[in-house]
């Protein structure tokens, strides 16, 4: 990924908004860890207990969670709402189905292809978007995500127009079709989990805490000397990479690519995962994003379909009573037993 | 040159009809936003809502009975979305802006679902009322009367709009209001009067402008998004808050729409995405923008 090189040019100045790191190996850094590595288990034994349909449903819950987590690092992380973030997962998506369709559906191939799409697609039209901010941004990014959308629906040649992509080969791992769920949802989680590392690790970075600098206080960030024109584009590059990188794995486990992928009502659903799991967390997203595939996916069929429905009305609440998102709950807790940072000691 | 303009009169015209329609939608969300920081994305849903009330009573035997009810029952609904939308962002006033808009959003996905609850996924068409469904010939050229009517009002509807914005009283509480609100307020003035009044008749002119795009567009779901984003970018390109600016915008998106779209089918979305990237790169406020936003 030559995303990651922006990492180390940030290095060399101090990061002058670096959250304290509390000292010494105590319980608070090794509990997060094992609990991690407690689900990472969990997850990974899946297949073994679940029947298929819970496993690719838990499937569909990682690629989303990978893609609100993608979301987060702009709006939680850099401060930037973006309400067409679903175009980066729709050119990833669009990218992977017709590299498997056409080239080779050989495991990472598609899926580094649909990240390397996604942070293309991220940066020609990002240099325009980040000259704005908070409702231009907003604004802006929602006309980039509707251009997608109506880009996949009218080069029906390549795309296939509104009836989307269909017949993309399973994917293989050394030659071998993963065809059962299981081993799908396998392939799903190492490559998502890696993406969640690659995420925490950005955010974690000098380059992160220069993207919370601007996100707290752009005039300072630039009277430091930090560009932040520069900074929010390679954020921008970079969400747009991880979403085309779930754009990526979700072609690998649908199969089947349709323009509503890239429309607004997913960008929508996405914003609200992470605005329900608490911006700026990345932990909180995943739990955002488990609730609103539980609801679209598992609730939704109950209620004819009209899970959308659960989920404005969640939206709506959520707007009012958990500002903060599910991670607000979490700093609550951790206010009460003792001072922890602005984030609520998270991430 | 003549000819070229003859060949494509009836794009121009469309272009027209359409730019009209998108000023009544954006000069609602302009001020709105203009005035009170609040970008109700729930816009479009209530331009769906006029659209769909129009299917509802102008159904069957086109009238005017069933034309004009429609009219005055989106209008009354518009007022009262308009002033519940008012009460709902009340309470996140002092909260950051986005968190308005994220409600809005909220709001426009329960609509939009509750429509399609009541509606189903069908495609309505509406026909004109009677005395509109022909065609006159313009230039040798047949073409709607209905949508030389629509470039009709929204003509006056401009004209009633810049009249009250720049040379009344209330329009000089608006223009300040955008301006600067807080100032406004010290000199005695209920902000949030103004803020409900200014939310209500925003809304009323989105439910109304679904019910006269009706015959044009019809009604579909999905159709919410498409009609937000065209007044989003109006408003991004005339620069918020400002009558003129909403005037221009849809005038020019409404030509890209139309002859864009007759001219260069495979570019459309691409024109209107770089015109909006154009005016951005050379007026970052929009043509008619504020000098200064004021909360930024």
């Amino acid at each position: 990924m030559s995303d990651v090189a922006i990492v180390p040019a940030a290095e060399s100045a101090p990061p002058p908004a670096s959250p304290g790191r509390p000292p010494g190996r105590g319980p608070r850094r090794v509990v997060p860890a094992v609990l991690a590595l407690l689900i990472l288990l969990v997850l990974a034994a899946v297949p073994l207990f679940v029947d298929p349909f819970g496993t690719s449903t838990l499937s569909r819950v990682l690629v989303f969670a990978l893609f609100a987590v993608s979301l987060d690092l702009l709006v939680g992380v850099t401060g930037l709402p973006s309400l067409g973030h679903a175009a980066y997962f729709g050119v990833g998506a669009y990218t992977a189905g017709l590299i498997s369709l056409h080239v080779t559906s050989e495991g990472v191939v598609p899926v580094l292809a649909a990240a390397g799409a996604g942070a293309v697609a991220a940066a020609t039209t990002g240099w325009l978007a980040v000259r704005s901010s908070g409702v231009f941004f907003l604004m802006l990014t929602l006309a980039i995500g509707e251009l997608v959308f109506q880009l996949a629906q009218s080069l029906s040649s390549v795309t296939g127009g509104s009836n989307g992509l269909f017949g993309i080969p399973a994917v293989r791992v050394g030659g071998a079709a993963l065809t059962l769920p299981g081993y799908v949802y396998w392939f799903v989680l190492v490559v998502a989990v890696l993406g969640f590392g690659m995420m925490w690790l950005i955010s974690r970075s000098p380059f992160g805490a220069v993207l919370r600098g601007i996100r707290d206080n752009e005039p300072r960030m630039r009277s430091l000397g930090y560009s932040p024109f520069r900074y929010k584009l390679a954020a921008f590059v970079l969400a747009g990479g991880f979403a085309g990188l779930a754009g990526g794995l979700f072609a690998a486990q649908v199969r089947l690519v349709t323009p509503s992928e890239a429309g607004t009502a997913a960008s929508s659903l996405v914003l609200l995962a992470v605005i329900l799991g608490g911006a700026g967390t990345l932990w909180g997203p995943v739990l955002g994003a488990a609730v609103v595939v539980w609801v679209r996916d598992a609730l939704g069929p109950n209620l004819d379909g009209h899970g959308p429905l659960v989920l404005g009305l969640v939206f709506v609440i959520a707007v009012y009573v958990l500002p903060r998102g599910f991670a607000g709950l979490a700093g609550l807790r951790a206010r009460r037993t003792g001072p922890t940072g602005p984030t609520g000691g998270t991430a | 040159m003549a000819g070229w303009f003859d060949a494509n009169l009836v794009s121009i015209l469309n272009g027209f009809a359409i730019g009209s329609l998108l000023f009544i939608l954006a000069v609602g969300l302009s001020i709105v936003f203009g005035m009170m920081d609040v970008l109700n994305l729930a816009h479009g849903a209530l331009y769906l809502v006029g659209s769909y009330l129009a299917v509802t009573f102008a159904a069957g035997e086109p009238s005017w009975g069933g034309f004009l009810t429609a009219l005055g029952i989106a209008a009354l609904a518009g007022l009262i979305a308009g002033g519940a939308l008012s009460g709902m962002t009340e309470p996140l006033a002092r909260r950051p802006i986005l968190d308005q808009a994220l409600l809005t959003l909220g709001v426009s996905l329960v609509v939009a679902e509750v429509l399609s609850i009541i509606y189903g996924n069908d495609v309505f068409s509406i026909s004109p009322p009677p005395g509109l469904d022909g065609s006159v010939a313009v230039a040798g050229n047949a073409y709607p009367t209905y949508r030389l009517a629509l470039i009709g009002v929204g003509l006056v509807l401009a004209v009633i709009v810049f009249v009250v914005v720049e040379r009344t009283s209330v329009g000089a509480l608006v223009r300040a209001s955008v301006a600067d609100r807080d100032m406004v307020s010290a000199m005695g003035i209920d902000n949030r009067k103004v803020k409900v009044a200014v939310l209500a008749i925003g809304s009323m002119l989105a439910t109304v402008a679904g019910v006269l795009g009706g015959p044009v567009y019809g009604a579909r779901p999905g159709l919410d998004d498409t009609i937000l984003i065209l007044a989003l970018v109006v408003v991004v390109i005339g620069g918020l808050g400002s009558v003129k600016g909403a005037l221009i915008g849809a005038l020019v998106i409404g030509q890209v729409e139309s002859l864009g779209r007759a001219l260069l089918p495979d570019l459309a979305s691409f024109i209107l995405f770089g015109t909006l990237a154009l005016v951005l790169v050379l007026r970052p406020r929009g043509l008619f923008g504020p000098r200064k936003l004021a909360g930024t």
